[in-house]
């Protein structure tokens, strides 16, 4: 009854410490930290538990095979749960980079993506004459009519085929995205079959090259220029919107309509003047806004599948490091009664065997950390949005890898605090006499 | 056999030891049966029933409708059996997050899908009903449909005429069910008939999106396919024909390579979960070197004492690997049933079941095979002696 008792309050001490643990700023660790070392360097208790840990991790050399055991499986932990998260983060960042308070994208009621979007041409001369849109120097209003379509191309390096992000726009398209810049070559000529192609789309699809010739539905197109974005741009490919609309047989219409405002502050009288409009069955937001709301499902699935997978894995890595430590209790036993024999206290026993543990554990946690940081920062990978490929890159950020340390010191916590106790409840005499 | 009760007794001899690691096996193994399934979801396609269909679009553009006199043409290809049209529609229920796979399909799609159950008289029932509509199982179910419902579906692309909006309005007149596994995603899809979709359409009509062809010997899918293109090339609506197999796998690839994340994180997991029960096994063999050293004094032979650690290893293995897999056909169907259709997985496919058993017993005479070689270079006189 009493060890049952003493069961449930050391599980319900790990929930309430891991808890704690997960909401802890590293500041907050820091603070532990400076803290514990203290405890170490300047109490009678904490100077023998550093000197009996000492005496364990000089012993680890010895239990090679079992500590690495612990090592590498909370390294492959903290590795498989930083990829995958990171993974997310940076098709997170790609897609809602891109979006700005300051501009506004319309589309036809009711739409939840520009592909599912039409606008006639009498919208779109509507929607340029709405309050609140900025212009330009000559005193045009920064309006830019656009289309998108899934056009077919080649993927690089191989004969499969793949859908590509084409988008028609007018001259002003460029104006309103700030963030955009032509890397190399020149912005297409209106009214010409000409294409800048995104730095991302360029790497991801054959014949994307400055001077190259692409056929885009029945016609062929030429590449005179590569634009640099940072966001799902990167992925697409421009060119005029009439000549898109003609290639592709849809008339004079377009999707989606992309203002620039005067300000954020003009988005709300912009967005009543459309709403008032009776002609109009169209519905604005900013663009900061809608790449949210593009990007949120998927972000939300990604971080779900990351951490399902992550949680299995670390429940398997716990009982990993409850494994070994059990045996490396059972094997110091007699030391340890020794120890308690001539006079060391509980405490010390209980700290030195978690601190032992928990040492294997933030070098596993720095180890798979590192092997991500190496391997995934900033590699690149597409997936489809939609119809359509979007290229991006994973982001280890370092907030991430402080999230992966967390979880490696916590599993390193709960597969060195049973062992831990066990040894510290070792009757002495029983251990001593054991062989 | 007769020595199990033997391994059985070695293997739980130390039982806090035996059941932390069968823990870990089981974890691993779960994660390796869920990652398989998913991946196979993400790989279906390749069923019998899809074998003798090809899908035709436009090569522009999946979303560039074709011209519907196309469909005569085509049928008139040699090897062709049967042609049928549908058309993207865009469906949602009520919410713009409630997206509703619908088709405005030809009368003869249906026939195209054997894999599809639909009674006879709802089928008749259908085929006289203008505004009908036939849903799958699995979606009636998540809405409360049922027979003889009228349902309003906003689409996302298509402006209805008569309603003046976006909603269309369906009356629900049969369910379909899947005869197999493999074809339960598609009782996630809601089907009308194209002749209201194209009378009521306010952007003009006359076009289909895709055609799906039925060839008369699947051996001979490519010549049809090269044939079906041939029609309309050097045209402004050239087409792509291709098997249903490979217009899947194509959407499937450029959505993420699956099988690249599957493997890597099983690669992870399987190194360490071998270092963790070869490490238990050198750990139990080294702490019975005396007990060995005694079952051969009595007689027993080097070989049969190396054959019960590995056994011993390899049963550790099964059970822990078994348990996961099981654990994951409970959870699986629940994951499917979730992620409302997302997630096309039903249950622990038979494939999933012969790659894990094999995973478990690779693994276990990997991790078995250095202690069982110790146990059988065992000498008697040094083991007894603590030597």
């Amino acid at each position: 009854m009493k060890k049952f008792l003493i069961n449930l309050s050391l599980v319900l001490l790990v929930v309430v410490a891991l808890f704690g643990w997960t909401m802890l700023p590293w500041l907050g660790a820091l603070a532990l930290a400076v803290i514990f070392a203290a405890w170490l360097g300047f109490s009678r208790s904490g100077r023998q538990t550093a000197s009996m840990t000492a005496v364990g991790v000089s012993t680890l050399r010895q239990r090679a095979g079992s500590s690495s055991v612990i090592v590498i499986g909370i390294a492959g932990v903290v590795a498989v749960l930083v990829a995958l998260l990171a993974m997310g983060e940076g098709l997170t960042a790609t897609l809602q980079s891109g979006g700005r308070t300051d501009t506004a994208i319309v589309l036809r009621g009711g739409s939840a993506a520009e592909s599912a979007s039409v606008l006639v041409h009498d919208d779109v001369l509507a929607i340029g004459q709405a309050p609140g849109i900025a212009r330009d120097a000559g005193g045009k209003p920064l309006v830019s009519a656009e289309l998108v379509v899934a056009a077919s191309v080649k993927q690089q390096g191989s004969d499969e085929d793949a859908n590509a992000q084409l988008r028609g726009v007018d001259a002003e398209a460029w104006a309103l995205r700030p963030g955009l810049k032509i890397v190399q070559g020149r912005k297409f000529t209106p009214g010409l079959r000409e294409l800048d192609v995104g730095q991302g789309a360029a790497r991801q699809f054959a014949g994307m090259a400055v001077g190259d010739e692409v056929k885009l539905g029945t016609e062929s197109w030429k590449v005179v220029g590569v634009f640099a974005s940072g966001d799902a741009y990167d992925s697409e490919l421009w060119a005029d919107r009439e000549a898109v609309a003609s290639a592709y047989r849809r008339g004079n219409s377009a999707e989606s309509v992309l203002v620039k405002l005067t300000g954020p502050a003009a988005f709300d009288s912009f967005n009543a003047a459309l709403a008032s409009d009776p002609k109009l069955k169209v519905e604005a937001s900013t663009t900061a806004d809608y790449f949210a709301k593009q990007s949120a499902s998927l972000a939300k699935t990604i971080h779900i599948v990351g951490l399902t997978v992550g949680i299995i894995m670390a429940i398997g890595a716990i009982f990993g490091a409850l494994n070994c430590m059990f045996a490396a209790v059972a094997s110091r036993a007699r030391e340890i009664a020794t120890l308690r024999a001539i006079g060391f206290r509980g405490a010390p026993v209980v700290v030195s065997v978690m601190l032992e543990t928990m040492l294997l554990a933030l070098l596993g946690g720095v180890l798979g950390a590192l092997i991500v940081w190496l391997v995934f920062n900033g590699y690149t990978a597409s997936t489809l949005n939609g119809l359509t490929q979007v290229v991006f890159r994973f982001k280890v950020s370092p907030q991430l890898l402080w999230d992966g340390l967390k979880w490696a010191l916590a599993i390193g916590f709960i597969g060195g605090l049973f062992p831990a106790v066990r040894a510290a409840r070792l009757p002495v005499t029983t251990a001593l006499r054991e062989l | 056999m007769k020595y199990l009760h033997l391994i059985w007794a070695a293997l739980f001899r130390r039982k806090t030891r035996t059941f932390l690691t069968l823990v870990s096996i089981v974890a691993a193994f779960l994660l390796f049966g869920l990652l398989n399934s998913v991946r196979m979801a993400f790989s279906a396609g390749d069923s019998v029933d899809g074998a003798g269909r090809l899908i035709v679009n436009s090569r522009m553009s999946m979303q560039q409708a074709l011209p519907e006199s196309l469909g005569a043409r085509i049928a008139a290809v040699p090897g062709v059996s049967a042609v049928a049209s549908a058309n993207w529609f865009g469906g949602v229920y009520q919410d713009p997050r409630n997206q509703v796979i619908s088709f405005a399909v030809s009368p003869d799609y249906v026939d195209l899908y054997p894999e599809l159950v639909l009674p006879a008289d709802q089928r008749a029932m259908w085929d006289r009903t203008r505004t009908g509509a036939i849903v799958g199982a699995a979606l009636a179910k998540k809405y409360g449909w049922k027979i003889g419902d009228k349902i309003p579906l906003q689409s996302t692309i298509f402006p209805s005429k008569s309603s003046g909006g976006n909603t269309w309005t369906f009356d629900i007149v049969g369910i379909f069910h899947a005869r197999n596994e493999q074809a339960a995603g598609r009782e996630q899809m809601l089907m009308f008939h194209w002749k209201y979709f194209d009378e009521n359409n306010a952007f003009g009509s006359g076009t289909v999106h895709w055609y799906v062809v039925k060839v008369a010997n699947p051996a001979h899918a490519d010549e049809v396919a090269k044939a079906i293109d041939a029609i309309s090339a050097n045209s402004d609506h050239e087409t792509k024909a291709q098997t249903e197999q490979a217009f899947q796998a194509s959407f499937i690839k450029q959505l993420v390579n699956i099988g690249l994340i599957v493997v890597s994180i099983m690669g992870a997991v399987f190194f360490t979960l071998l270092l963790l029960t070869g490490n238990t096994m050198m750990q139990a063999v080294r702490e019975r070197t005396s007990e060995l050293a005694v079952l051969k004094t009595i007689g027993f032979s080097n070989r049969s004492v190396q054959a019960m650690v590995l056994c011993e290893s390899v049963l550790l293995l099964l059970l822990g690997g078994l348990v996961g897999l099981a654990l994951v056909s409970v959870i699986v169907p629940g994951i499917g049933a979730a992620s409302g259709g997302m997630i096309p997985v039903h249950g622990v496919s038979a494939s999933t079941w012969f790659l894990g058993i094999s995973l478990m017993l690779a693994i276990g005479v990997i991790v078995g095979w250095l202690p069982a070689w110790r146990a059988m270079r065992l000498n008697i006189v040094d083991a007894l002696s603590g030597r």
